[in-house]
């Protein structure tokens, strides 16, 4: 809480804005947090109905992140923030962005959980546990991150994804084993690949996020540069 | 990179370090007291040439007296003692010998309130070139042309020279004296708070004048408006209790400040 530092404005009403933004980023992360873990549970469990409030829901995370744009570009028009004013607002508008499409990812693994698998295609489901409670994992972390604005955590995260893309991998070669095996299977077996390739996904707009809570904190834009130099960049060197 | 300022025909340069040629003005450990105050300690750093550089910073940290150090305007004050050097073109203008009139030539100042004197349009560009014993005609015509011009004044003013300079709005009272300042071609122009007394129109105006001026002068100007300072400067000073706390690029002393002080200062936060 306190790298943020949005309470020690001498106005007092920059603060309040500042913080609400905050709140409610944090806020829709733990609405995207759960829309994945749902979407998770509901392909797990055969729960259709669990996948349907996946559905319904991800209109929500839409409003919220069109309501934190507007909130963020009524702050940019009234404060002109500058410092780490500024790189929070333009952290908090490019976290929302990949917040969302995080949404959107949810909502098509829930549209998979929703697919008929008959009895011997289930396993091909439970393939997806472990890369789904990883990248589940790193969203956790990374919403932790965000809300102390911890750069330390937020490297984490990033390290993590490269075990999630190896994952992903794994399974994108087991999968296709599947598909030579089983030709019938196929269609099923796409599915299935899809929903691999939203994890993954969703793994990478985590690293995303992880960078804008570095970039945040230090002030130098880490994307693209080498492991290397994002290290050096996050313990201050 | 992709700069947001209006310089990109500019080069890049570090101001903590800069060669000979593109330095304007040095300022070298000045320390100024009145009487027992001390207003400004330990005081250096070099001013580019060709480039606007801004001082900012909260009431009484120093930055106008510094401004005034440059053309020697705190002579005026009885208490006050300077120590440290200013070099332009390496001669230190503290030195004893050093003519103060001769200097002013050199470098203009432009004051927060518009101060144009009880005479006319014409006669208040004009009158530096009068004090120097200049009264041809032709001469002072061409001058008063070019200095509106590059005040921005011109289009404005040019068919009621003869009218009383008082005629005109704060705004283009300012430019005036702007336009004064620049018709005997100083080397650097000293803006103190040039438009703290004017509405955000003429602000404006202003401030596209600041940027076109710089491609023939040095300016340095003082602002209690720190977006301004943001989008007129290309390097920004930021001092407190009359210390120069940091000094750097105008895009990074506003995104990425080093110093918790500054950051403090420019995002509004108790210091």
């Amino acid at each position: 809480m306190d790298k943020f530092n949005v309470g020690k404005h001498i106005s007092g009403r920059f603060n309040e804005e500042l913080g609400e933004v905050r709140n409610q980023v944090l806020t829709m992360g733990g609405l995207v947090e759960k829309q994945l873990s749902d979407a998770l549970m509901a392909i797990q469990t055969n729960d259709t109905e669990l996948a349907d409030r996946v559905l319904d829901n991800d209109g929500k995370i839409n409003a919220m992140e069109m309501k934190i744009d507007a909130a963020c570009g009524q702050i940019i028009a009234k404060r002109q923030p500058t410092a780490s004013d500024l790189r929070l607002v333009l952290a908090v508008i490019k976290t929302i962005s990949d917040l969302e499409r995080i949404g959107d990812e949810a909502e098509r693994l829930a549209h998979v959980a929703k697919a008929s698998f008959s009895k011997d295609q289930e396993h091909l489901l439970v393939s997806l546990e472990n890369l789904g409670q990883q990248v589940l994992l790193m969203l956790r972390n990374v919403l932790d991150a965000f809300a102390r604005m911890d750069e330390e955590a937020a490297y984490s995260v990033h390290q993590m994804d490269a075990n999630a893309d190896r994952q992903y991998e794994a399974l994108t070669r087991q999968l296709m084993t599947y598909m030579m095996e089983d030709s019938r299977s196929i269609p099923k077996i796409m599915d299935v690949m899809w929903s691999a390739r939203s994890l993954e996904r969703i793994g990478d707009r985590c690293q995303n996020i992880s960078e804008y809570i570095i970039y945040f904190v230090r002030g130098k834009d880490v994307r693209h540069i080498s492991p290397e130099m994002m290290e050096n960049t996050v313990r201050g060197r | 990179m992709i700069t947001v300022n209006t310089d990109s025909k500019l080069d890049k340069i570090d101001v903590n370090a800069l060669t000979e040629e593109q330095t304007a003005l040095s300022i070298r450990d000045l320390d100024l007291y009145y009487g027992e105050t001390q207003a400004l300690d330990g005081i250096s750093m070099d001013i580019p040439k060709g480039r606007v550089t801004a001082f900012i910073g909260p009431s009484g940290c120093g930055k106008s007296t510094l401004l005034r150090c440059i053309n020697r305007m705190n002579d005026l004050v009885d208490t006050c003692r300077v120590d440290g050097e200013i070099l332009l073109h390496g001669d230190n203008i503290y030195d004893r010998n050093v003519d103060v009139a001769a200097l002013r030539r050199k470098v203009g100042m432009v004051f927060q309130r518009p101060n144009p004197f009880p005479k006319s349009i014409y006669e208040n560009v004009v009158y530096g070139l009068r004090l120097m014993g200049v009264n041809d005609r032709r001469t002072l015509d061409e001058v008063v042309e070019r200095s509106l011009k590059g005040a921005a004044l011109w289009n404005e003013v040019k068919d009621r020279l003869k009218e009383s300079a008082f005629s005109l709005s704060g705004g283009q009272q300012q430019r005036l004296v702007i336009a004064r300042a620049i018709a005997i071609e100083p080397e650097v122009l000293l803006l103190d708070e040039p438009t703290s007394a004017l509405d955000p129109i003429s602000t404006l105006t202003i401030e596209e004048l600041i940027t076109e001026l710089k491609s023939q002068f040095t300016v340095v100007i003082v602002t209690h408006n720190m977006q301004q300072a943001a989008r007129v400067s290309d390097q920004t000073a930021f001092l407190y209790m009359g210390k120069l706390i940091e000094y750097t690029d105008t895009n990074a002393l506003f995104t990425t400040p080093s110093m918790k002080q500054t950051e403090d200062y420019i995002t509004g936060r108790y210091g």
